[in-house]
């Protein structure tokens, strides 16, 4: 009996077995829950930072087979230890720190990064029962969080006693915080349906799937967030060929490797907030006797979240910087103020009592309102103000007879 | 409620211990032999000039100025969001002309050029 209630929830059982044994050991109740926390936090962190090493290998194997490649495959079957010889490699590297570098944002920006992605993980409803807190703010607490890592950036580009680092990361900046505006108001939709902030709420709410209810909310979350992470399409942050690397050229060593961490973590932990905000998170069928199925919805969910994530970087080519600022400011943010409002209206005059007729509705004019920006961008693209070209003759240079030939070298 | 808050001060500890645990050993494993040369701000390869902290384009600050209007004013529709589905068509409308007016204060940073990179 035991073992099968297990193998249904192994968390809560887990927890369960905790707290009876510290109670046998007559630890005080408020003690055993600050325990378990403890407990609960740090396996949660841990789990999340193991799990960025798979998926080190897995984007380094699938972006490989996007670009033709065979990806890692020699250390071990399939190249899977490939990341853990990263990691001894990482780990026996010099840190080298700057002439002049100011140390506390310097040495605070890579631990700062990572903590900013690791902290996402403390609200994310693995399944109905295992989630590491229920935080009635759950969707505040994400954008929140998101500006650590913004913090992290700006201390790394100030740090760094170096003038490209400061100039990129005031670009990186620049993007991140413009992209926080239409992900911010994007998210209003789906608290708007679910009435409640916390993801798990939102996850329970779903009857319907969100992304359905509102395929473009989702699609600019999706856009804002892959920006947000300063992946391609909106690699500007750490364009390699343009701005030397990046905010992070003068760290060096694991220091250095924090940044791709916290970056592939990100990219995963997108996944995760598409699938709970938009696909269900953990709904599926039986999970509700069987629980820990959840954890297998929501990561295959997830996943293909990801996987499109992936796909993007590897197909895409990258932004410019002011074309990236005007798909911010000019399309994305007018989009979701006006989605917002249409949503708001349209959901309150239809009838909600036919769940199915007002999710039609509200597909329905999801599309027509993606269809109609689609034309204005297409009308706006072909009477774009373009400078007239006039061709006026330059001088560029002279030739005076004269001069040449008092030049020494330039005899005839 | 909260021990709720209490878990989330708990795990932006761990968050932050976890990472910085790794740095430490990193530092511990790895070598140590600075120099003079090394140590040099790398500038593509050419010796830095000057102060780093400069003055810079006014433009970011600009950016920054909308963001945080538009991020505060978003941030006030969210209580509005949880008690939508309570809500009469009265409230829908007053938080209709509330987005209606961050537009216009789109359209007006728009038409000003506050948005304009270059």
């Amino acid at each position: 009996m035991g073992f099968i209630q297990f193998l249904i929830d192994p968390v809560t059982f887990i927890a369960r077995w905790l707290q009876m044994l510290l109670a046998g050991w007559g630890v005080p109740a408020g003690w055993t829950q600050f325990i378990l926390f403890v407990l609960g936090a740090g396996a949660l962190g841990t789990g999340a930072l193991m799990f960025t090493i798979a998926l080190i290998w897995f984007e380094r194997k699938l972006i490989g087979r996007f670009q033709d490649r065979f990806g890692p495959n020699r250390v071990g079957p399939w190249g899977i230890f490939q990341p853990f010889a990263d990691m001894g490699k990482i780990f026996t590297k010099e840190y080298i720190t700057p002439d002049g570098a100011d140390p506390v944002p310097f040495y605070l920006a890579p631990i700062l990064v990572v903590m900013s992605v690791v902290s996402l993980w403390a609200v994310i409803p693995f399944t109905l029962t295992v989630v590491g807190v229920e935080l009635n703010v759950g969707v505040l607490y994400i954008i929140g969080i998101g500006g650590i890592g913004e913090l992290a950036i700006i201390f790394a580009g100030w740090g760094s006693n170096n003038k490209y680092a400061m100039l990129a990361a005031f670009r990186a900046l620049a993007q991140l915080i413009s992209y926080e505006v239409p992900m911010v108001i994007a998210l209003l939709v789906p608290v708007m349906f679910a009435g409640k902030m916390g993801l798990n709420d939102i996850a329970r709410a779903q009857d319907i799937w969100y992304i359905v209810l509102c395929p473009l909310a989702a699609l600019i979350f999706f856009i804002t967030s892959t920006a947000e992470n300063g992946r391609t399409p909106f690699d500007l942050l750490e364009a390699d060929s343009e701005l030397v690397a990046g905010f992070n050229i003068e760290y060096s060593g694991l220091r250095f490797g924090f940044y791709y961490v916290a970056d592939f973590l990100h990219a995963f932990t997108i996944g995760l907030l598409f699938a709970i905000l938009f696909l269900g998170g953990w709904r599926g069928p039986f999970v509700e006797q069987v629980p820990v199925l959840g954890v297998f919805y929501l990561f295959a969910k997830a996943g293909i979240v990801y996987f499109i994530g992936n796909w993007m970087r590897a197909s895409l080519p990258r932004f410019r910087i002011d074309q990236m600022m005007d798909i911010n400011w000019k399309i994305l943010t007018p989009t979701a103020l006006v989605l917002v409002m249409l949503t708001a209206v349209v959901d309150k005059l239809i009838a909600s009592e036919l769940l199915y007729l007002q999710a039609a509705v509200l597909f329905v004019l999801n599309v027509v309102l993606l269809v109609v920006i689609g034309k204005v961008i297409d009308w706006y693209w072909a009477h774009r103000p373009r400078p007239k070209v006039v061709a006026t003759p330059r001088p560029v240079a002279r030739y005076e007879r004269s001069s040449a030939q008092s030049h020494p070298g330039a005899g005839q | 409620m909260l021990s709720d808050w209490l878990y989330v001060g708990i795990f932006l500890v761990i968050a932050t211990f976890l990472p910085f645990v790794a740095i430490t050993l990193a530092g511990i494993l790895g070598p140590k032999k600075p120099n003079r040369l090394k140590s040099t701000i790398y500038e593509c390869g050419i010796e830095t000039v000057g102060e780093t902290w400069v003055q810079f384009r006014a433009q970011y600050y600009i950016f920054a100025l909308v963001f945080v209007v538009f991020d505060v004013e978003t941030v006030l529709l969210y209580p509005w969001a949880v008690a939508y589905n309570q809500l009469g068509l009265f409230a829908v409308a007053e938080a209709v002309l509330f987005v209606l007016i961050l537009f216009a204060a789109l359209v007006y940073a728009w038409r000003k050029g506050a948005l304009r990179w270059f």
